[in-house]
């Protein structure tokens, strides 16, 4: 730990509330990218869902649209150290994408526009732990905050939670995405303090 | 000056608040000084950390305003801060540190936004706001070394109350040694000098600049969109893209 | 308009882990085989960390993760990378 800086205490909102160990409040929302925003118009969007066997299926944004969507109140948990919590949300649970999929899959790499990817265990999507969300604060999904469509995972660390998501692929084995490929955990369990490789 | 020899791995050192200077009501000068630090190069920067008594922190980076050079018996370097009302690290610089405080930094940062003041050919500044502070390091560092290599700053400011160092900036113009200032007003110009107001142009840089011919090195510094559309017109303008160095301010590598 | 920073903004945290200053190396994009200066990339400073991109096609040309103790540099976006060294002193 540095030195004091005296009379410093930085940008976050006093505690009191329940957040994962070494996280603080933020009022704002901060934009972090890898790269430049994928701008797709929601003509030109497709969301794609492919298993092991090479089955695939997809959507357009009207069929996608079409699909059983729900408001939601959740926490982000941002690796950075940052939360936010208690936003506002729609979108499509992703179990609503897998229905009659037929797969021994165990895994999932999520892909989006622009080539991030992130991987999670295919039982971390379902029983409603995690949405593709259209909407935030009951307005379009801006590009900035990954819209046309993000997945939503709020149970693991926010890099998790692809924005711009194009598609998605369930695998046989754990493929490391963009940022565990590169130090950071595996499973990002904020509750257990999951930040990096051997945490 | 020599160059500053290799020591290794960067690290943090604690320098102490010597004195402020407050060079507009929203952005203040630090004098710092640091025990131990090696010098610098014009343009270079450091990297500034704050820590809360919880262990949260904060780092940013600043572009050191000084020239390098040792001055009295603890070596001291000068920053430059621009207080963003929606900032987390520059209101405590320019409001709450105090003369006598410590301050973590790390540095010198930058080998590549530097002026060599050995080298000889004509220098282009073009400044964006707070993208004067590393251009000005340059402009004192010509004059500690007694350089008269032609420099040519084009500087860009809402208006004149919020350009920094103008006073000094005027004294060494007038001091004829080859430098010259031009400001691009793009809110409001000064009152009653009948300047127009707007955003760098191709007109502007054909007036103030060196025509590409005489092949200047280039040093543009300031927020990203500025950065871009000033560059563009740089080339534009028939200036090389590889004697054309950029340093935008972001975010988070910029100042906040 | 992009939203990128310079490479000479990673000095400071490729500083930390070298003695040389990376930034004012040459490398040589992995995809497109563009040489340009590090200093010069493009840099997204993203929260998790640091990713650099070709100036020419907007591949990743290198990505910086800094844990609280240790810290990850992948480098496969440079087939390799220049560095200029002072010759011997006489």
């Amino acid at each position: 730990m540095g030195i004091v800086s005296p009379g410093f205490s930085g940008r976050r909102r006093a505690g009191g509330e329940n957040l994962p160990p070494g996280q603080y409040l933020v009022t704002d929302f901060p934009v972090l990218s890898a790269g430049p925003t994928p701008r797709v118009s929601t003509t030109a969007w497709g969301l794609r869902l492919t298993t092991e066997t090479g089955q695939a299926r997809s959507w357009d944004w009207a069929a996608f649209r079409a699909l059983p969507a729900e408001d939601i109140t959740v926490d982000l948990h941002c690796v950075t150290k940052w939360s936010k919590l208690g936003t506002h949300w729609r979108g499509v649970p992703v179990e609503a994408l897998l229905d009659g999929v037929d797969t021994a899959a165990d895994y999932v790499l999520a892909r989006s526009y622009g080539g991030y990817t992130t991987n999670l265990p295919l039982a971390d999507l379902l029983d409603g732990q995690a949405w593709v969300a259209f909407e935030y604060d009951r307005e379009p999904l801006d590009p900035e905050h990954g819209g046309p469509a993000r997945l939503l995972v709020p149970h693991l660390y926010l890099w998790k939670s692809a924005k711009w998501l194009q598609q998605i692929e369930l695998t046989p084995t754990d493929e490391p995405g963009f940022w565990e490929s590169l130090g950071y955990h595996n499973y990002g369990d904020p509750w257990r303090e999951q930040r990096y490789w051997g945490d | 000056m020599a160059r500053a020899a290799v020591l290794g791995r960067l690290s943090w050192r604690v320098a102490e608040l010597a004195a402020v200077r407050d060079e507009t009501p929203t952005a203040r000068t630090l004098v710092l000084a640091v025990p131990g630090w090696p010098g610098h190069q014009p343009g270079q920067h450091v990297d500034v950390r704050l820590t809360a008594a919880d262990g949260y922190s904060a780092q940013r980076s600043y572009s050191i305003a000084s020239a390098g050079g040792q001055q009295g018996a603890v070596p001291s370097l000068e920053l430059t801060v621009q207080r963003l009302a929606d900032g987390e690290v520059s209101p405590y610089l320019t409001q709450t540190l105090a003369v006598g405080d410590p301050l973590e930094l790390r540095g010198p940062i930058g080998g590549w936004f530097v002026w060599d003041t050995a080298a000889g050919q004509p220098v282009l500044l073009v400044a964006g706001g707070s993208g004067i502070v590393p251009l000005m390091a340059m402009i004192r560092a010509r004059a500690v070394a007694g350089g008269r290599v032609p420099f040519r700053l084009i500087y860009s400011v809402r208006d004149p109350g919020t350009a920094l160092y103008a006073a000094e900036l005027a004294e060494r113009e007038r001091a004829g040694d080859g430098l010259t200032v031009s400001y691009v007003y793009t809110r409001a110009a000064p009152a009653g000098s009948g300047l127009p107001t707007g955003r760098i142009s191709g007109s502007v840089i054909a007036a103030a600049g060196f025509p590409a011919g005489q092949a200047p090195a280039v040093f543009v510094c300031g927020p990203t969109g500025f950065v871009e559309a000033t560059a563009d017109l740089l080339v534009d303008a028939g200036h090389d893209p590889h004697a054309i160095k950029t340093e935008r301010f972001g975010p988070s590598g910029g100042q906040s | 308009m992009s939203d990128h920073l310079d490479g000479n903004m990673l000095a400071g945290a490729l500083g930390e882990l070298f003695a040389v200053d990376l930034t004012t190396a040459v490398g040589r994009c992995a995809s497109c085989g563009t040489s340009a200066v590090i200093a010069q990339a493009h840099v997204y400073p993203s929260g998790p960390g640091l990713v650099a991109r070709c100036p020419a096609c907007a591949e990743v040309v290198l990505r910086l993760v800094r844990g609280p103790d240790r810290a990850w540099l992948d480098l496969r976006g440079v087939t390799c990378l220049q560095l200029a060294v002072p010759p011997a002193a006489g």
